[in-house]
């Protein structure tokens, strides 16, 4: 026994000669050159991974930074349920900010999601290999198409027609910008809503077939129902990136600080006024810190959708 | 001998693998036919021929006729969901829906236009009633019908089927993903079951096959090879690939 227990005491002494180097290496396992690449390779990928975390948590705190301080002298109420927005009154409310946002989106996904899913129903259910083949390629086309060429369309496209159809004085509207965001979302909603389509197992609609059901009645009364939570992460995606979208609504949208008060009111979303706005408010001004406020504020509705779309996710994988 | 169900010249091909050679079989009614053959003898396919469930499968051919109740299932006036309807099936692994068993029950009936919940509650008791599953699951109608055994799903699965009232039940190697007491359940279950449903199922196991089964048809390579009385072709069989097969010579 006094020998077993005296062995450990007598390795330790080498140990405690060894330099910092040493016992680095051996911490690390670095005994070959082999060894040494693969530890600073690692490294190279430990560092590259970390720049998306540093970034996240570099703009998350300096939105919060340079978002407070406007919001504290403007007063959270008066930010956020003030209905005016006129700086150079000194009024900063973007409650026409906030509910124009909303109601785009709103709009948005009540015309791009049934679009979307009706079209990831027709190409992961009925439509054969060539004409999805096509439907698809188009889809992803539409995806890679840049928000700026959108906003152009739009500009050149929609608008005068809105005018023309319903003989306003300007086409530059609500109605315009949410029918470019339906445009804008039907890929993401499209491609996640196929994915978990065709993820539906081919037993469950044997079973519906076998049953009696029709083609079309199994695909709405089985499949759809079966792909619910991929379907439910497809609008939550929709949402998203539709809350977020700048560049082409702000070439159709009118860009007028009014309240959303119809289809037709030119108007102004909390992405568009940041972008339209930040080249004229002089640095250190309240206006200035305020577009940053307003930034925030996007900030927080995104990540508020982040939350819910993890959910989803989080269920998904439950099932 | 009342054949509800039969076939003549049954021919079926996927692409140039001709998978069922010249099948005539008939199928009586209140009686369970049992189909028996090794692993790719055609026997689950000339199964699903019957409720023309292969019409999914891309790339196949079929050949001849198969009658059921006087009609052709293949003449182009027979609508294939009043033919699905009337000749149901019960499938392998168990697979009811992602809903609740109540669900699972009334989504046939939903589907032939029945809304009524008095009416729709009726049916799904005595669907469940009928699989023998009533008393389990009685309590948690609204429970989601994955929470359950795969015995009990299969069962369900079976009520399910039985909700539209069919006339013939076929079941594909129902019991084989079960464990023995499930399919002894099942067993008894399809005992009871032929006194108001014809029944075809198709088994790998000698055993089940006897203890279930009015007649038998054994399939090889395509071929039925010999088709009769259960108890015929176990002690007497025609034919001496039967005899092999039975005896456990192959397969």
């Amino acid at each position: 026994m006094t020998d077993l227990s005296s062995l450990p005491q007598q390795e330790k002494k080498p140990e405690e000669r060894t330099s910092m180097m040493t016992k680095f290496k051996n911490r690390f396992g670095l005994h070959t050159a082999r060894d040494v690449v693969e530890f600073i390779v690692h490294a190279i990928f430990f560092l590259c991974g970390f720049v998306a975390v540093a970034c996240v948590l570099f703009i998350s705190i300096y939105l919060i930074i340079s978002g407070i301080p406007a919001i504290g002298k403007i007063g959270v109420v008066e930010f956020l349920f003030g209905d005016t927005w006129q700086p150079s009154q000194e009024l900063y409310g973007i409650l026409p900010f906030i509910l124009t946002s909303l109601a785009g989106t709103a709009g948005a996904i009540l015309i791009g999601v049934p679009i979307g899913v009706l079209t990831a129903m027709f190409l992961a259910k009925v439509a054969n290999n060539k004409v999805a083949a096509v439907i698809r390629s188009a889809v992803s086309l539409l995806a890679g198409i840049p928000s700026v060429v959108y906003g152009l369309v739009g500009m050149m496209v929609l608008v005068p027609a809105i005018r023309e159809l319903f003989n306003l004085p300007s086409g530059a509207s609500l109605l315009a910008a949410i029918v470019v965001l339906a445009i804008m979302i039907l890929p993401s909603i499209i491609n996640v809503a196929e994915t978990s389509l065709r993820a539906v197992p081919k037993e469950y609609e044997e079973a519906s077939l076998a049953l009696g059901a029709t083609h079309i009645e199994t695909i709405f009364r089985v499949s759809l129902p079966a792909a619910r939570s991929g379907v439910a992460t497809a609008i939550v995606l929709g949402i998203g990136r539709a809350i977020g979208e700048a560049m082409a609504i702000i070439m159709v949208s009118g860009n007028v600080a009014n309240m959303p008060g119809s289809l037709f009111t030119p108007v102004r979303f909390l992405t568009t006024a940041i972008a339209s706005e930040m080249n004229y408010a002089t640095v250190g001004s309240v206006w200035r810190d305020a577009l940053f406020s307003i930034g925030l504020v996007l900030f927080l509705f995104i990540m508020l959708i982040n939350v819910i779309l993890n959910v989803f996710i989080k269920n998904k994988k439950e099932d | 001998m009342d054949a509800i169900l039969k076939t003549e010249h049954l021919n079926l091909w996927y692409g140039d693998n001709h998978a069922l050679k010249d099948v005539n079989l008939e199928m009586p009614e209140h009686q369970v036919t049992a189909l028996i053959g090794p692993s790719g003898c055609g026997k689950s396919t000339f199964l699903k021929t019957l409720d023309r469930m292969n019409d999914l499968i891309p790339g196949v051919r079929i050949e001849g006729q198969v009658i059921y109740r006087d009609r052709n299932i293949f003449d182009p006036q027979v609508d294939v969901t009043w033919l699905r309807r009337h000749v149901g099936m019960v499938f392998q692994k168990p697979n009811p829906f992602p809903m609740s068993i109540y669900d699972n029950i009334a989504y046939g009936p939903r589907t032939h236009g029945i809304r009524g919940k008095k009416e729709l509650d009726q049916i799904v008791e005595k669907s469940l009633r009928g699989a023998a599953i009533w008393d389990e699951v009685k309590d948690r109608l609204k429970k989601s019908a994955l929470s359950l055994s795969g015995g009990q799903q299969q069962r369900i699965c079976i009520a399910r089927a039985l909700a539209v009232e069919p006339d013939v039940l076929l079941m594909d190697e129902a019991t084989s993903a079960l464990d023995p007491i499930s399919t002894s359940k099942i067993e008894d279950l399809i005992a009871d079951l032929k006194k108001s449903y014809t029944i075809v199922i198709v088994t790998h196991n000698m055993q089940q096959a006897t203890r279930v089964s009015d007649r038998c048809a054994f399939f090889l390579h395509g071929e039925l090879v010999e088709s009769g009385e259960t108890e015929q072709i176990f002690s007497v069989p025609k034919d001496k690939r039967t005899e092999d097969y039975i005896t456990g010579r192959f397969g």
